[in-house]
């Protein structure tokens, strides 16, 4: 059984405002269909890993890229239970515009029983090639791990 | 080697991003420690409850960047190039250590391993394996 629309967006919003680090980071949902999600944070100085260029941190990225796979994945399954990640890889293909808010779309694209696998893209406002990406596996129904 | 100790304050109290998380780090002759204290801004999930998986990550990733500015093989400050995360355990809600073990120098790309602990260091919470660029080359 999947969720409907307004499930989904609900699931979503409170994936999203539920998490104190999200909000601390001011991450914002952008859109969720089954399987799929886009967050994105804006830019602001307190998240810069370069105080002179104002490029985002790495880690911001980071996080935003497991925040968004981890929605990804709770949309395929259509279930709220505990889904943590076992690993996360990610490749930094160019650093992010100075001041940018990065956006983040994030693909379960295989699940078995036990594991969800996701892949996703970060990106700046300039747009083009995206900023990094990821590909991560994550443990579903995980009560007993 | 002798002015690290004044490269690594300067590293951790330059980047905003690192005032945002509250990291700290010592240094013990050349033995570095990252020290992570618990804050509820960290925290991903409020039910277990468990530090954000993305917070782990971060820290681990800075603890290399700042070990890499400690033993300073490339003059400046190195750029990731990519990371891999291993989730072991969830992420309690108490204090968060990092060590980084830099396996390999080259002339342009270093490889730095980190392990994260609480309170057991023999019981990891995560780890990370990254590559950083030390210098564009020429």
């Amino acid at each position: 059984m999947e969720f409907n629309e307004s499930q989904l967006d609900q699931v979503a919003r409170g994936m999203v405002m539920m998490a104190p680090q999200a909000a601390a980071l001011g991450f914002e949902l952008v859109s969720v269909e089954t399987g799929r999600g886009v967050m994105r944070v804006p830019w602001r100085e307190a998240l810069a890993g370069d105080p002179d260029t104002g490029v985002i941190a790495g880690g911001v990225v980071t996080t935003l890229l497991d925040h968004v796979c981890g929605l990804a994945v709770v949309s395929a399954v259509s279930e709220l239970g505990s889904t943590p990640t076992l690993d996360l890889r990610i490749d930094y293909m160019r650093p992010a515009a100075p001041r940018s808010a990065i956006t983040a779309e994030a693909h379960c694209y295989k699940l078995t029983r036990s594991i969800a696998f996701v892949r996703a893209q970060a990106y700046d406002d300039k747009g083009g090639e995206p900023i990094a990406t990821a590909q991560a596996a994550f443990m579903l129904g995980a009560n007993g791990r | 080697m002798s002015d690290a100790p004044e490269r690594l304050a300067r590293f951790i109290s330059r980047v905003p991003y690192i005032a945002f998380l509250g990291m700290r780090a010592e240094l013990a002759g050349d033995e570095m420690t990252a020290i992570l204290p618990y804050s509820p801004h960290l925290i991903g999930n409020t039910k277990l409850p468990a530090l954000h998986g993305g917070v782990l990550g971060a820290f681990m990733e800075l603890t290399a960047l700042a070990q890499l500015v400690v033993d300073e093989p490339g003059g400046r400050t190195p750029k990731t190039i990519d990371i891999t995360i291993e989730y072991l355990r969830p992420g309690r809600p108490v204090t968060l250590y990092a060590r980084a073990d830099v396996r390999k120098v080259g002339r342009r790309v270093a490889n730095v391993h980190v392990e994260a602990w609480q309170d057991l260091r023999a019981a990891p919470v995560a780890a990370l394996r990254g590559h950083f660029l030390l210098s564009d080359g020429g």
